[in-house]
């Protein structure tokens, strides 16, 4: 298979504590105790508290999820209460969107990736790097306290009036979390802006950046201000629930769909902080596996900022039954599909970049076949929803539900896990285990597919969503759902075993086991405290592989092996 | 001057023109954020005078608008102190840094002295949103407009917001004027205090928008 | 085994539009996933690393492709928009000679009232072949009421009206869901809507009975009061009339004909007397005081029921028609924009008619 690649000889300097005698090359073993780390200004080491931190939520989050799946194999409520059944779909959503997908690849890949794929020493602002992860810690703490002490059972979106006047739960101490997260991402998408402005190094112009930087500029724009906006309407929420002042319940004079307007306003480009980063996680893997430049460069780099303007416009088409006037929601639906072209650009132009390609099927590259694959049917999908006439009737369905998961599992995770098996050797200087990683990629699409396809007839059947108990004829759908949530489940268990496993036994990496270019891959494995040892100069374009000089290596090397 | 100058460099940087732009660059950055924190409730003000607008006309005459005339003024003259403090950082004066910091720290503190008073009077008079909001007592009309109460909340959320900022402010200016004190600053690195100075100039343009929104609705009848 | 439903019954007109529009959808979607999901197999194989193909001279970049696959999506896009906004202005505009049916959405159930007074809980009897309209309004948080085999849905909200209409073309009992989360109970806010022939229907609203095997059978607990006389009851018992009076508009605006016309406001502004107007006016009535006229009429926000209001609110719409007494069975109140607004433009009219004992000021 490919796991016998040459391992490039390195070039690197020792350096050798002078107290201990221990070599200190890389940023992992730079220093060592809790201190190196929690006082860390090291974007890298950043990047690992926020991938431990978010990791802990997404198997929080799943956990809740895995409690819903049980509970809707019967039509009756059997397993939980009423409330408590209400309590995990909020907090699965709450944990999910706001502690695992909104920071999942910025915070944690971009955060590693961003000043190496760039070619500087660190962020623009280190220590606000550091001070953006506390205030993620502190605003977890805070929802995580919420949810011991009783939990919330608003629904992840926080509706007016029930949330300020009627929920009984601990809804303002929720809402501070959330409140206090915004501001880790508001300052984590600052840094990435001044950064890529200010910090490329030599000869690194625009049009020579990775995609994924590209990506990340546009979704720290929508981080930027989008944000506040979240932030000043829960800040609202607690102050109308906490001192009865009124802003958005009808009793005390208050529009509740003004708040829907400025939660959608922040809500709905905030799919977008998911899935654009993703999108630059595929941009990167598919082009380093087909061994080809990423087809239609410009177009692609363009699409992402395409959509991170325009995906500020389109709130409103979740509100398309609120009652907002029925001209607004004709504008909102125009938008919706007009957002539509540039994901469809996307979509496209990975797919051609596959032609005359030489694709190998490492596991990143399943990953990306995957997301292609599933963000195609979440996208298209998507038309339904924008669509007025099926809105009406789909709107608050599991059909709903079964789109944005193909958007948010079936795209953000699949490139989330694509990426981190693509960058694994990099952050850790190790192989994850090859033939595990297809195993479980697979199973992450299969069980994906059973887990979430069925919800999308659910849906158009008019089963609604958030419901704890349901009528007995959507049964048979919701046990084929629950038994793909299993597969599912057992998928994503997988590589958080062979990942720590790799990380005593796994290969030794070399600094460039995909014989990747962009910056990255052209420093250490692990890369040292300062990403290089000398600034790099930037000559050209970015992805310039060649598949006919690696179809020449590769028949090369098969050769080798069968003398040997 | 490179001696003192690359101490004063962070390691992530090359020079310190590339840190004087990206610390200019994140605070404009930072200030963008700022303006969709407050657009959210602007909007929402916006929405509900134009939903209640006899509501807001007359809840409106109840705010002390000469308070807030003061407080203007006040503010006004801290940017114009602010600016003269950049100035003479600019120019390497540490002393005169240091007294135009003050004056702008007591011009701060005297705003929000003044807006704690007005805050009482709210208090006073049941004024404030909440079980106890009253304003019967004072207008015979209010029982016609039960609404009214929307327009204290969102001048005590816009105001209460504002005021947060100026807190943070002063902060910024203790800061400032410890590191002045201390002779951090420079005529080759003065960064900081341009960048407090943007930060200050933004609160202060925050107030220029909420005294005409809040205090001067309509007063012509 | 088969032997759960797929695909949910077309039971309303606009279903089959919706429906329609749906498999267009659904073979875009069909068609775009397996032309995408082909062309990654494809290309996959024919180019997996190690398979001796032509690899020569491969092209990264082609505006001519671009611009067909911008263009070509955007086409199919704008076809689905025109054609969505089409059906749903039919979802959404109601026909003039839709029936009322008026609703009222609490933790957690639905209460329904027919304009003959008929009361029902969770669920709703109606006649095949006859558009029905719904005015609905929450007493508590926001719910959404959802006929999935109608194919509509339209949420319910405190403190305003909302309404939705559809016409059942197939008798059957169908499910009614809430379809906004609202609390403990909101997967128990369900219901069902029961389409009868009309016969049978015109049996049920006189009797209570029979209706198509309702396990309760007298679904329809009114007193046998039509939504008009006991709002009239109401407008009485809250002294109303002592200033509204029928055809006496010195204190107050005349009511007689107001419904569905223009009104001239004191602020300059002209308004369509429509539910949402009548209902801000008896709630709020400082907000949009009728040119000609003081503020003295008192709020009734907080002192009068949603389901009272609503009963009030028929007996305004009413007055609007042009005979007076029709004010029951299942003919439908003058729908906004029908009247012609010749009566009551909503300036002063003076008749010397001296003043009742109005009350005036606050509280």
């Amino acid at each position: 298979m490919e796991m016998d690649r040459t391992v490039v000889a390195e070039e690197r300097p020792t350096i050798i504590d002078t107290v201990t005698g221990a070599i200190r090359e890389n940023y992992l073993n730079a220093n060592y105790g809790l201190k190196s780390w929690f006082l860390t200004v090291d974007h890298k080491r950043i990047a690992i508290l926020y991938l431990i931190s978010i990791t802990l939520f997404f198997f929080l989050g799943g956990s809740f999820a895995v409690m819903i799946r049980l509970e809707l194999i019967t039509p009756q409520g059997d397993l939980v209460q009423a409330e408590t059944y209400n309590k995990l779909f909020t907090m699965h959503g709450i944990v999910m969107v706001f502690f695992f997908l909104i920071p999942s690849i910025p915070a944690v890949l971009g955060n590693f990736l961003v000043p190496i794929m760039i070619g500087a020493r660190d962020m623009a602002f280190p220590r606000l790097n550091l001070a953006s992860w506390y205030i993620y810690v502190v605003g977890g703490l805070f929802t995580l306290g919420a949810m011991i002490a009783g939990g919330i059972d608003t629904g992840w979106t926080f509706y007016t009036p029930y949330s300020t006047s009627f929920s009984n739960t601990y809804v303002i101490a929720t809402g501070l979390g959330i409140f206090v997260v915004g501001f880790s991402s508001i300052l984590t998408g600052l840094n990435f802006i001044v950064t890529i402005h200010k910090m490329r190094a030599p000869g690194l112009t625009w049009f020579r950046l990775p995609l994924f930087i590209w990506s990340n500029y546009a979704t720290s724009i929508i981080m930027v201000l989008g944000t506040p906006v979240i932030a000043v309407t829960i800040l609202l929420v607690a102050l109308e629930r906490g001192l009865h002042i009124g802003i958005f319940d009808p009793a005390l004079g208050g529009d509740p769909i003004l708040f829907q307007h400025l939660f959608w306003f922040y809500s709905h480009p905030a799919v977008y902080i998911m899935i654009l980063p993703a999108m630059g996680v595929i941009s990167e893997l598919v082009a380093c596996f087909s061994r080809r430049r990423v087809f239609g460069y410009k177009f692609v780099a363009f699409a992402s900022l395409g959509i991170a303007v325009i995906g500020f416009l389109v709130w409103g088409h979740h509100m398309f039954v609120s009652g907002q006037s029925s001209y607004a929601g004709m504008i909102f639906s125009f938008l919706s599909f007009i957002v539509a072209i540039p994901s469809a650009i996307k979509v496209f132009n990975w797919t051609a970049t596959m032609y005359k390609g030489s694709i190998s099927y490492d596991t990143p590259m399943l990953y990306v076949m995957g997301f292609i694959g599933l963000f195609t049917i979440g996208g298209l999908t998507g038309l339904f929803l924008a669509c007025l006439g099926v809105d009406i009737h789909v709107h608050d369905t599991y059909f709903i539900v079964a789109h944005f998961h193909y958007i948010m599992v079936g795209g953000t995770i699949m490139a989330y896990l694509g990426g981190i098996h693509f960058w694994w050797p990099k952050i850790t200087g190790r192989m994850y285990p090859e033939g595990w990683g297809k195993f479980s990629a697979l199973l992450i699409f299969v069980g994906f597919n059973l887990t979430f396809f069925p919800q999308f007839l659910l849906g158009y059947l008019g089963m609604p969503r958030r419901y704890y108990a349901y009528p007995q004829e959507f049964q048979v759908l919701n046990v084929m759902s629950s038994a793909g949530a299993s597969v599912l489940g057992v998928g994503y268990l997988l590589p958080l075993v062979y990942f720590l496993w790799s990380l005593r036994y796994g290969r030794i990496a070399g600094s460039n086991p995909w014989k990747a270019t962009g910056l990255e891959w052209q420093t250490s494995s692990p890369p040292p405290t300062e990403n290089f040892l000398a600034t790099p100069v930037v000559t050209e374009e970015p992805y310039q592989y060649s598949p006919e000089e690696t179809e020449a290596e590769y028949a090369m090397t098969k050769k080798e092996n069968v003398n040997v | 001057m490179s001696e003192t100058h690359s101490s004063l460099v962070a390691h992530q940087f090359d020079d310190g023109v590339q840190q004087k732009q990206a610390t200019t660059l994140g605070m404009w950055v930072f200030l963008i954020t700022e303006i969709m924190f407050f657009g959210g409730l602007i909007l929402a003000y916006t929405v509900y005078r134009i939903k209640y607008p006899e509501e807001f006309h007359h809840a409106s005459k109840h705010l002390d608008y000469v308070m807030g005339t003061v407080n203007t003024c006040i503010l006004l003259c801290s940017s114009l102190t602010m600016a003269f403090a950049v100035h003479a950082a600019q120019e390497g004066k540490r002393k005169l840094t240091m007294i135009f910091i003050v004056v702008t720290m007591v011009l701060g503190a005297a705003f929000l002295g003044v807006k704690g008073w007005e805050y009482y009077t709210k208090y006073t008079d049941h004024l404030i949103p909440g079980p106890n909001y009253d304003l019967n007592h004072l207008w015979e009309g209010a029982g016609l407009l039960p609404k009214t109460q929307l327009f204290f909340s969102l001048y005590f959320a816009m105001t209460g917001l504002h005021a947060f900022h100026m807190l943070i402010g002063l902060g910024l200016m203790t800061w400032l004027f410890v590191k002045t004190k201390r002779g951090r600053f420079s005529k080759e690195y003065f960064n900081p205090v341009e960048v407090c100075g943007l930060y200050w100039h933004f609160v202060d343009i925050v107030w220029i928008f909420l005294f005409p929104l809040l205090y001067l609705v309509d007063r012509s009848h | 085994m088969w032997d759960f439903p797929l695909f949910p019954e077309q039971a309303s007109t606009v279903a089959g539009r919706v429906d329609s529009l749906y498999f267009f959808l659904v073979t875009i979607t069909i068609v775009f996933s397996l032309l995408i999901a082909f062309a990654i197999a494809f290309f996959a194989i024919k180019y997996r690393r190690g398979n001796n193909v032509d690899r020569s001279n491969p092209l990264s970049e082609s505006k001519t492709m671009e611009a067909v696959w911008i263009g070509v999506p955007l086409v199919i896009v704008m076809i689905i928009f025109f054609w969505g906004t089409n059906v749903y202005f039919t979802i959404v505009r109601a026909p003039k000679q839709a029936e009322d049916v008026y609703a009222t959405g609490k933790q957690w159930m639905w209460k329904f009232q027919h304009i003959g007074g008929q009361r029902e809980i969770n669920e709703l009897h109606v006649p095949v072949g006859k558009p029905i309209r719904v005015i609905m309004t929450s007493e508590d948080v926001i719910h959404s009421l959802y006929f999935p085999s109608f194919r509509v849905k339209q949420d319910v909200l405190p403190g305003r009206y909302t309404q939705l209409w559809f016409e059942p073309n197939k008798p059957g009992t169908y499910h009614i869901f809430c379809a906004e989360y609202c609390g403990l109970q909101h997967s128990g806010m369900i219901g069902r809507v029961v389409v009868m022939d009309p016969v049978s229907y015109q049996r049920w609203l006189s009797t209570g009975k029979g209706g198509g095997g309702s396990t309760t059978g007298d679904a329809g607990t009114g007193s046998g009061e039509s939504m008009a006389s006991a709002g009239e009851k109401i407008f009485q018992q809250q002294g109303c009339a002592s200033c509204h009076m029928a055809d006496d508009a010195t204190r107050a605006p005349q009511l007689k004909g107001l419904f569905g016309t223009q009104v001239a406001l004191k602020n300059g502004e002209t308004i369509t007397a429509d539910e949402q107007y009548i209902r801000e006016s008896i709630l709020r009535s400082g907000a949009k005081i009728v040119e000609g006229y003081e503020p003295v009429m008192p709020v009734y926000q907080g002192r009068i029921s949603e389901e009272d209001l609503m009963q009030l609110l028929v007996y305004v719409k009413s007055l609007a028609a042009p005979a007076k007494n029709q004010s029951g069975g299942t003919q439908s109140a003058t729908v906004p924009g029908t009247a012609t607004g010749e009566q009551a433009r909503g300036t002063a009219q003076h008749a010397d008619v001296p003043a009742a004992n109005a009350k005036s000021g606050s509280k």
